[in-house]
């Protein structure tokens, strides 16, 4: 920037000595290559392996993989579609448990709680924990609570209520941000018109912070979605071959058989497992994308 | 907010015109649901630690926690068994390592290119591409780090034997790509909170914007810059299914990246597909690594979170 305003006085005075130190210097100009290189990484990444596993599961992607269920014997006719089903039945229960409870949680804390008590901010800190707790150890609680504890056993019940305590934390920071975007004089507007506060946040703040709260949660259950670990430990890799039929149903997912066919040697199950991993892929990105469009579609500035 | 419910208070209880017609009770019906659903995160916490404890309790009343903690050799299902978690402890700290020379320098480069360098446009290009590789499945990483990654390792390999099938190089390699993600947007967050003044006061001083990223900025920024490097630690730490597909199931206390180790995440992992009765040491194995492996990541997020509040006290 300021050798610009230098060159310019340069050609004015076309007899003044030219000033030292004009263009860039080399370690500047590397050190900007460098951040953008780091960057590129990530990006060149992104790209090869999206490349590689349509290479890879291109011929496996027709309807055998959704028409068809898992086959051992014959990995040529085997197919995803309990475990896509599985998918649906487990997220679906999650979203069924954890929106609502993250929800609710995250208007208690902005709207209600005072944050000056200990109380308060050990929720929030406990929270802020939660989401950094390793996935396989939601597996742990999952295993020794849900399933063996209270006896749910490895069902789609016990799959959804831990994927729910998992994704719990991201719905909940999520929503509060939504929520505290919305400005504080709506909320005084409100009450001065002589609303109570659950009319006011009822009436005013959530209509306003839906979109923030759509788009959180969106990201949270995609999240839900890839998890694979907790899972390994609630019995998703038995081997299924039917649709879950409810809530006590056993099950399997999509990354889960993934897993499955990873771990298998033949060289079949190399592409089907990437043709799997392409269907998941597009859900996630399709529910990414959704998530993306309504931010800035409902995004308001105040 | 409270204030103006309390002063409503106070004039409906002063004489005459404005008393309340009804008692509200919904509102308070709300109020306690809305803390039920607050308490669920901590029953979460409470719960987590009840399904460590008991078992793993157990699991040292009949192995020395010394031994645990000391011991080289992990072969928890074999005959005779042995209780030394080193070899995990190892393998873990080993893709860590990896995980993060890859991440730290490329994450933080990332986030300094995204604060101070890029335009508008290009942020608003980068940062959703960014957002879609932290969304992706890790099984997928996994998956990509055994079946490209690995083999491209194993041909460019210049001497000696190379890496083997399944090697904490590559598994380390694609987990620290994963965790770019975490550590750009977290530390660009804390770029993005430092004063404009600072860099203006900087500029009209004669500093070029490379002094200013690295001299003024990232000093400034420093405590939000180590919160996202341990958040990316503790994410390496608790990763599971990449070091389970491409890292391989063995045990293996080295200093050799290229050779497979097991990881005490992935160990639960295998243990926990064995589906082992409930009550065998076998069992309790899975819990007693897994509370090592939560107070591991406790102590990071602790520290991270700590990090966080201290650039926020600062600058917000």
């Amino acid at each position: 920037m300021s050798s610009k305003v230098i060159d310019r006085d340069a050609t004015i005075h076309q007899d003044a000595p030219r000033l030292k130190g004009k263009g860039t210097p080399l370690r500047e100009r590397v050190f900007h290559l460098s951040l953008w290189v780091s960057l590129a990484v990530a990006v060149v990444f992104l790209a090869s392996l999206l490349a590689y596993v349509l290479s890879e599961g291109w011929s496996r992607l027709d309807p055998r993989l959704w028409m068809n269920f898992p086959d051992y014997i014959d990995p040529t006719q085997g197919g995803a579609q309990s475990a896509i089903m599985g998918t649906v039945w487990v997220i679906g229960f999650t979203a069924a448990y954890c929106l609502p409870t993250g929800i609710l949680t995250a208007i208690y804390l902005e709207e209600y709680a005072d944050p000056d008590k200990w109380w308060n901010r050990a929720i929030e800190i406990n929270i802020q924990n939660l989401a950094a707790v390793p996935s396989i150890v939601y597996g742990i609680l999952g295993l020794g609570i849900i399933s063996r504890g209270l006896g749910f056993g490895q069902t789609v019940l016990t799959a959804s209520l831990t994927l729910s305590l998992l994704v719990l934390p991201v719905v909940i920071i999520s929503s509060r941000e939504a929520i505290r975007a919305v400005p504080q004089s709506i909320r005084q507007a409100s009450l001065a018109l002589g609303a109570t506060q659950w009319q006011t946040i009822w009436r005013q703040v959530l209509p306003a912070a839906v979109p923030g709260m759509a788009t959180g949660s969106i990201l949270a259950l995609s999240r839900a979605i890839g998890e694979a670990a907790p899972l390994l430990l609630l019995g998703g890799l038995t081997f299924i071959t039917f649709n879950p039929s409810g809530v006590q149903s056993q099950f399997t997912v999509l990354p889960i058989q993934i897993f499955n066919w990873i771990s298998q040697s033949r060289a079949e199950f190399v592409s089907l497992a990437s043709a799997a991993i392409v269907i998941l892929l597009a859900i996630l990105l399709a529910m990414n994308s959704v998530a993306i469009w309504l931010r800035n579609r409902y995004s308001r500035t105040w | 907010m409270s204030s103006t419910l309390s002063s409503r208070r106070a004039a409906s209880g002063s004489p005459g015109f404005l008393k309340r017609s009804q008692p509200r009770y919904g509102e308070k019906v709300i109020k306690v649901l809305l803390v039920a659903a607050s308490l669920v995160s901590v029953l979460t916490t409470i719960g987590i630690v009840i399904a460590l404890i008991p078992p793993a309790g157990e699991f040292f009343s009949k192995v020395d926690f010394g031994e645990f903690l000391t011991g080289t050799n992990w072969a928890p299902l074999f005959k005779p068994a042995s209780f030394g978690v080193l070899p995990l402890v190892g393998g873990t700290l080993m893709v860590t390592l990896i995980a993060l020379l890859v991440a730290v320098p490329l994450g933080l480069g990332a986030a300094v290119y995204l604060s101070e360098y890029a335009n508008k446009r290009v942020r608003k290009i980068f940062k959703p591409l960014l957002e879609v590789l932290a969304g992706i499945p890790t099984v997928v990483y996994g998956f990509f780090a055994l079946k490209a990654i690995t083999p491209v390792l194993q041909s460019i390999w210049p001497a000696g034997d190379g890496p083997q099938i399944f090697n904490a190089l590559a598994a380390g390699f694609v987990m620290g790509i994963m965790i770019i993600p975490t550590i750009a947007s977290l530390a660009e967050d804390s770029m993005s909170a430092v004063p404009r003044a600072l860099r203006d006061g900087a500029f009209a001083l004669g500093s070029s914007r490379m002094q200013v990223s690295t001299r003024v900025v990232f000093p400034a920024a420093l405590s939000g810059i180590v919160a996202a490097v341990v958040l990316g630690i503790s994410r390496a730490l608790g990763e599971t299914m990449i070091v389970a597909i491409a890292a391989g199931g063995q045990p293996n206390l080295s200093f050799n990246p290229l050779e497979g180790m097991q990881t005490m995440t992935a160990f639960i992992a295998a243990a926990g597909i064995g589906d082992l009765p409930t009550g065998s040491t076998g069992y309790q194995t899975i819990f007693a690594v897994g509370a090592l492996l939560f107070v591991m990541t406790l102590v990071m997020n602790l520290l991270s979170i700590r990090l966080v509040r201290k650039y926020r006290e600062v600058y917000e």
